[in-house]
């Protein structure tokens, strides 16, 4: 009897809905969490795998050796490297291409590379406006490992005590 | 000569109110014959303010067109009525309608013919004085001399409301169907049992 | 003539008046509902067109007014077209009675409160037309749980706001509002809160809003009524909604908060410095409305859609039933004067 009068009054007096609209007004003055992207960033690991770049030793010559582990260890099949013999007994890439929209940005490339040649950047602002441009050949991988060449290496030195 | 403007308000709405009631009896699709039905009582609204009768016309449009007339379109979009069947045998039974028809048009006529209810058999009305509320008057005529009258209406509109709940309300015991006083009546209680336990050790402990 | 002339220019520009910055509320209310939303969500809702996103709704006009308007190759087309119209005309018409401030309003009709009632009683027109010329069943199932709805509803409503002018003994609002001047406490939310709830619970179901917004229900019939409009036509659907949201948060006001009078009125505050906020003033009333229009944006940002027969429930088993009682109460408190508000 007590328990339906109560009910009674609870229902009409509408307490629940107003717990429900306290937790809501809780929340609508509470702080909010929302970075305002383009010009607030959240910071990114040291580990963080975005555009690929090819790297070079500081002397100027070009890391790759074109052993083909990076094409062999990709699950997606999105490396295409062709190679040969250079004037000096070198063996060199002639060509490098990755395609960026088989790529799953798994990382497994440059865990496999033995001269830390292939690398993933934290680069991950990046579009392309023609399909064509999904592919990125060896020139391009080149200019992008030298113009981020210290954030590269700095990654690199960060992350290289827990290796 | 020129008309008063008043006249040819009620010229035009009287137009529209004879073109809109033809068209309720003469369309084929339903839909459209209730639509015109909500035209008409629309602009018999409208002429009914232009007898400084704006109670009344307010509340044509609010019980017929806002309330009525709405479970009418309802009714007449979820039923589908086909009008050909409907008009099946029209020639047949022409003479039979005709026939009545006349009959009430004379007995409308003996009553309500001009001899009786003409123009010159009342006084042109006074306009009415500033500040002259028509709802006030209403409800002062409603509730004194038409007291007794008034309170019958209710009174039967009341029984009709409840012999059609009564008639169609009955329990059929075959079909199932939630109550929703009961559904929102359940609590956590009732249906919930917290249990406290503590965590289990790890086997290696 | 030339009267007459002057004469119809004044109530047309009275008319753009308050027809314009209608249309800008509206606007407005649509950002403030997405950013109130949002907010409650722990977002920051829309912020990227101008500053804290203020030119958003124009962007949104924009874009709807670019769009192409689709016709539904079976759907009637006259009816499909002109059941929007349907809809925003009687939101917009009215606002004819309402008074902003005392004496300012564009038409003081002794039934003024009724004119309203019968007024938003026809909005339900536009979505059944709209429903059944669409030639869809999500569009009729929507018009049909509208009409049923809104009917349900209405009765509620009708019956919370006589509470009203009983309490007040006229129909018209600006005698209304100044019936209940005094103070605070000489408001009508008082003696007629029950009522009060009554009503504004009544005003979101009858303008389709969360948590009655079955009439849409995205999660079971797309959007209803207007799944099929597009660009303009689907413009004018929704400034129809807003403008009848913002109707019934003015109503209620005007009805149970007083209006314009101010809520420091016969505080003791008259003759002291504070005595400029005792006046009446429409800020007041506009203040008020805000509060009713973020009450309608709290709920929806709170409560789950009803389901539809509880809605059936709540209206007839539930409300009318209160609302009747709270007549009897009223009737009685007014005719043995009990209490201090009269």
């Amino acid at each position: 009897m007590i328990k339906t009068v109560t009910r009674y009054v609870k229902s009409l007096a509408l307490v629940e809905l107003m717990k429900g609209m306290r937790v809501t007004l809780g929340y609508f003055v509470a702080p909010k969490f929302t970075i305002r992207y383009p010009e607030e960033k959240t910071p990114k690991s040291n580990r963080f795998r975005g555009l690929h770049a090819l790297r070079r030793y500081p002397n100027g010559e070009e890391r790759c050796i074109a052993c083909k582990l990076c094409e062999a260890v990709c699950p997606a099949l999105a490396i295409t490297i062709d190679s040969e013999q250079r004037e000096d007994g070198t063996r060199r890439t002639t060509r490098y291409d990755i395609d960026l929209f088989k790529c799953i940005y798994c990382g497994f490339c440059e865990e496999s590379c033995p001269v830390d040649s292939i690398v993933e950047t934290d680069i991950h602002e990046f579009h392309m406006e023609r399909n064509e441009e999904r592919v990125v050949n060896k020139q391009q991988l080149l200019s992008i490992g030298d113009r981020w060449e210290q954030q590269i290496a700095k990654a690199r030195s960060l992350d290289a005590p827990y290796r | 000569m020129t008309m008063p403007i008043e006249a040819i308000i009620f010229y035009f709405f009287a137009a529209i109110l004879v073109g809109a009631a033809l068209a309720v009896i003469s369309v084929r699709n339903s839909v459209y014959a209730a639509l015109f039905l909500v035209l008409a009582f629309f602009t018999s609204a409208g002429i009914w303010m232009l007898l400084e009768a704006e109670f009344l016309a307010i509340t044509l449009v609010l019980v017929y067109v806002g309330a009525v007339m709405v479970l009418f379109l309802f009714v007449v979009m979820m039923l589908d009525i086909k009008v050909e069947p409907l008009k099946a045998g029209f020639a047949r039974y022409l003479p039979v309608g005709a026939i009545v028809a006349l009959v009430m048009a004379a007995e409308m006529f003996l009553v309500l013919g001009a001899k009786h209810f003409g123009m010159e058999r009342f006084p042109v009305p006074q306009p009415n004085p500033l500040g002259y509320s028509n709802t006030e008057e209403l409800g002062r005529v409603l509730y004194t001399e038409y007291y007794y009258p008034f309170e019958i209406a209710a009174v039967i509109l009341l029984v009709a409301i409840v012999a059609a709940i009564a008639l169609t309300l009955r329990k059929r015991p075959e079909t199932k169907f939630q109550d929703p006083a009961l559904q929102i009546q359940v609590r956590k209680e009732d249906r919930l049992r917290i249990v406290k336990m503590d965590a289990e050790k790890r086997a290696d402990q | 003539m030339m009267d007459d002339l002057i004469w119809l220019i004044w109530t047309l520009a009275k008319i753009i008046g308050i027809a314009v910055p209608l249309i800008l509320a509206v606007a407005y209310l649509t950002l403030a509902e997405r950013k109130v939303i949002g907010f409650m969500q722990v977002r920051m809702g829309p912020n990227r067109v101008g500053p804290w996103g203020l030119f958003q709704p124009f962007a949104d006009v924009l874009k709807l007014l670019m769009k192409e308007i689709i016709l539904p190759a079976k759907s009637n087309r006259f009816l499909f077209l002109i059941a929007p119209v349907i809809t925003l005309a009687p939101a917009f018409a009215a606002w004819a009675v309402v008074p902003f401030d005392d004496g300012i309003h564009l038409a003081q009709i002794d039934a003024g409160l009724l004119y309203i009632l019968a007024l938003t009683s026809l909005g339900v027109y536009g979505v059944i037309i709209a429903g059944w010329a669409s030639n869809s069943k999500y569009a009729f199932l929507g018009a049909m749980r509208s009409a049923a709805q809104i009917v349900a509803y209405e009765i509620a409503m009708g019956f919370a706001l006589v509470g009203v002018l009983i309490a007040a003994g006229t129909l018209n609002l600006n005698s209304i509002v100044t019936a209940q001047s005094g103070s605070l406490m000489h408001w009508y939310w008082l003696p007629l809160f029950p009522l009060l709830v009554i009503y504004f619970i009544s005003g979101v179901a009858e303008t389709n809003r969360a948590p009655f917004d079955v009439a849409e229900g995205e999660s079971e019939i797309v959007a209803g009524f207007h799944v099929e409009y597009s660009g303009a036509a689907f413009a004018i659907f929704f400034l129809g909604e807003y403008a009848n949201m913002i109707l019934i948060s003015a109503l209620a006001a005007l009805m149970f908060f007083g209006g314009w009078l101010s809520p420091f009125q016969g505080l003791g505050l008259e003759g002291t410095p504070l005595d400029f906020l005792t006046g009446s003033s429409f800020i007041w009333f506009f203040a008020k409305t805000c509060f009713f229009l973020y009450l309608y944006l709290w709920f929806r940002a709170t409560f789950p859609r009803y389901r539809y027969d509880q809605i059936m429930r709540l209206g007839w088993k539930v409300f009318i039933p209160i609302t009747i009682v709270w007549l009897l109460v009223v009737a009685v408190m007014v005719v043995y004067q009990i209490g201090w508000w009269w």
